[in-house]
């Protein structure tokens, strides 16, 4: 096969909110491939496109920009691999711009700079439906004869105008093989900036018959969800129902991977003679994988909030309503949004700062999301609170469980608030940084780019479970179940001490006992803790994997949180749920600060900041506590 | 009568013509310039924060424009009237 029979490379360019990525899954369908950028960690979407020929085009769905005068990192992604600079990334032989056609004289100045880079040129009118409803009335044919390129009306959602927007690529093509495609790009100062949108504004004046009116939708609902009191009801609203959703709603397939662990625990364990390799499966493998893979359905949940959220146009609204704080302590009014991803997990959180360009704007936002209550968080919290926190009614509709889990994630939201108005004051001292940011119109979110999004958080949470949950519980039970103990010790029926004891685990925990003592952790919490240093929800599992291992047979039918609650006193499980709030055992977030800041200094600091406040907390924690209830 | 004021001193529901942008680093001007906020265009302040008023959200080009009035201070308008509240000469 030759050079020239290899699938061709198209890519999608165009403003954030331009409907860009639904273009993208509309003309790829599932046929994706998400990853890195080389050395970056800019997500890179890449699809596949059969022709009706039988030929088939390879799609790149570009990150959003409003120019190639890229000022945050994921806009220089975009104009790098418009340049061809990225090294192991051709550049692609044509583009598509995509504009949203409700919205023409903000979306035409990004094409007439793609049109300068000299590369086969198809502009996509996206959302061309909603225009027209809004009274819109264009001159394709004059548009496309004043821009110098071939117009394609679309509607992404409902895969209008796909076959055509094609037929013009492949069309462009062909016309002008030949082109010098540019490789350098000059920073456009102010006049060039201003002079772009005159000629904007020309191409608009001589090919708009009518134009189309603001949307009405939009207007509407603002006026509700950025009133100056109804707007914080209902962001309030929205975070309420959002947490209640992730614990009530999940909690009936949770139930079903519950029994359904236990049920394959049970099968395998009849299928296998007593020994080393039954203990490796059921003590190590299945009930180390299954206390994480229980928190599948609550990760779901809170994803699809966000993605629901996001997607509607609300996140933007609501980063708008929480300026104020955020500004107060110091951080970008974008800050917000990567803030409340971390809600899911930090390491999209810590991604998405990528849209403040200012450095030490960026930074103070990366330093202090780990501190949000990331999902990892919560197999922990969830243990714990189930375990130790009576199920009883507290307020209206709310239960006691769900009142202290809402305040742990208060706790998460103050704790990182606080630290950045710390960091503002001292290492990181600056102007206020500014706020600049589109509220885009409000649209329904399409439940097909949700469904894609959590099939892909879903992966990537089952193959951690995999890979890194799976070898580590490995290890936790070959380090707890080796060495067993000597022939001559006297078995826990006849009062001796369990056989983890004498294990490498049991001697590790055994040696950090005396610096974990001070918080109320004897050493089983130590063993937990060591593997949990590489990812927080390991902590369960190894925890599961302790217990089971030590557990006579009658306590091994009981599930892990019973056992807890009465082997633990409240001081104890209280000092560990604190411990969480800030305790920073992720190596992922800690190795894509690395990336992100480029320097192993602040993944350190993070580190021990971090340390340092879990250890104080968790020992004023346990000390109150047993002084208040004289349980210590 | 037309008045000089800046975006950032603006109400809410007022209307107004951008006459300069300048902003305080060269880096914000151009970032004004590329979001839509250029000399010539209408804006209208359509929604303000809760807790003083700040930030503010402005019709600009089509488009919803979150800015704080500081930085909103750097940005010349005049004053222009409801189209409903004034005479056919203005």
């Amino acid at each position: 096969m030759s050079a020239t029979d290899a699938p061709k490379m198209i890519a999608l360019a165009g403003l954030p909110n331009c409907g860009k990525t639904s273009l993208f899954n509309a003309l790829t369908g599932s046929r994706q491939k998400v990853a890195n950028y080389p050395g970056v960690t800019v997500e890179r979407k890449e699809g596949a496109i059969g022709l009706p020929d039988g030929r088939t085009l390879r799609v790149l769905d570009l990150p959003g920009t409003y120019s190639l005068d890229a000022r945050t990192p994921d806009e220089a992604i975009t104009r790098d691999v418009l340049l061809g600079k990225i090294q192991g990334e051709d550049p692609p032989v044509a583009l598509v711009a995509v504009a949203d056609a409700t919205n023409l004289e903000r979306n035409l100045g990004l094409v007439l700079e793609l049109r300068d880079l000299n590369v086969p040129l198809v502009l996509a009118l996206n959302m061309m439906d909603l225009a027209r409803k809004r009274g819109l009335e264009l001159d394709l044919v004059r548009l496309s004869v004043e821009l110098g390129i071939p117009v394609v009306p679309t509607v992404a959602v409902k895969n209008l105008g796909l076959n055509e927007l094609l037929a013009a690529v492949d069309e462009a093509l062909r016309a002008n093989p030949a082109a010098a495609p540019r490789t350098e790009w000059k920073r456009s100062d102010s006049a060039s900036v201003r002079a772009r949108f005159s000629e904007v504004d020309r191409v608009l004046k001589a090919s708009t018959k009518k134009s189309g009116t603001p949307a009405l939708w939009t207007e509407r609902l603002d006026r509700i969800f950025l009133h100056p009191v109804l707007g914080f009801v209902v962001l309030a609203s929205v975070l309420a129902f959002m947490f209640q959703a992730i614990f009530s709603w999940a909690s009936i397939p949770q139930d079903w991977i519950e029994q359904g662990v236990a049920a394959f625990g049970s099968w395998v364990g009849s299928l296998l003679a007593d020994g080393p390799l039954k203990s490796l499966l059921v003590d190590g493998v299945i009930a180390g994988v299954g206390s994480v893979l229980v928190f599948l359905p609550q990760i779901l949940i809170l994803f699809s909030f966000i993605l629901v959220l996001e997607d509607s146009g609300y996140l933007a609204r609501a980063a708008f309503i929480m300026d104020r704080v955020m500004g107060g302590v110091g951080l970008h009014g974008r800050a917000f949004i990567p803030l409340l991803s971390s809600f899911a997990c930090a390491i999209p959180g810590i991604l998405s700062t990528r849209t403040i360009a200012n450095p030490r704007d960026r930074l103070a936002t990366i330093l202090v999301a780990p501190l949000t209550t990331c999902s990892a968080r919560l197999p922990v919290y969830t243990l714990l609170v189930g375990a130790f926190i009576p199920d009883q009614p507290f307020f209206g509709p709310f239960r006691m469980q769900g009142a202290v889990l809402f305040g742990l994630y208060l706790a998460g939201t103050i704790a990182p608030l606080t630290m950045a108005w710390l960091f503002r004051r001292t290492i990181l001292r600056g102007p206020k940084p500014p706020l600049l940011m589109e509220l885009p119109t409000y649209k329904l979110p399409s439940l097909k780019g949700v469904l894609l999004g959590l099939i892909e958080r879903a992966k990537i949470f089952l193959r951690r479970a995999g890979t890194v949950i799976l070898s580590l519980s490995v290890l936790v039970w070959f380090l707890s179940s080796y060495p067993a103990p000597p022939a001559t010790a006297p078995g826990p029926a006849e009062g001796g001490a369990p056989a983890i004891h004498y294990s490498y685990a049991g001697r590790l925990g055994h040696a950090v006992e005396p610096l974990l003592k001070p918080l109320g952790f004897d050493w089983r919490v130590g063993i937990a803790l060591i593997p949990g240093f590489a990812a927080r929800e390991v902590m369960v599992s190894a925890l599961g994997t302790v217990y089971a291992l030590e557990g006579d047979e009658t306590q091994v039918e009981k599930a892990l949180g019973e056992r807890l609650a009465v082997s633990w006193s409240l001081a104890t499980a209280l000092s560990l749920i604190v411990w969480y709030i800030f305790a920073p055992q992720c190596l992922s977030t800690l190795a894509v600060v690395r990336r992100e800041t480029n320097t192993w200094k602040w993944p350190l600091f993070l580190l021990g900041y971090m340390t340092a406040l879990a250890y104080v907390a968790s020992f004023a924690t346990f000390h109150l506590v047993g002084w208040l209830w004289g349980s210590a | 009568m037309k008045k000089t004021m800046t975006l950032g001193e603006l109400k809410k529901g007022m209307r107004a013509r951008i006459t300069a942008v300048n902003a305080a680093t060269d880096e914000m001007t151009r970032s004004f310039l590329e979001i839509g906020i250029l000399e010539g265009s209408p804006v209208r302040v359509v929604h303000q924060a809760p807790l003083g008023g700040d930030p503010i959200a402005v019709e600009v080009r089509g488009a919803l424009i979150a800015l704080r009035r500081q930085e909103a201070a750097g940005i010349d308008v005049e004053l222009l009237h409801e189209p409903h509240a004034e005479g056919p000469e203005s």
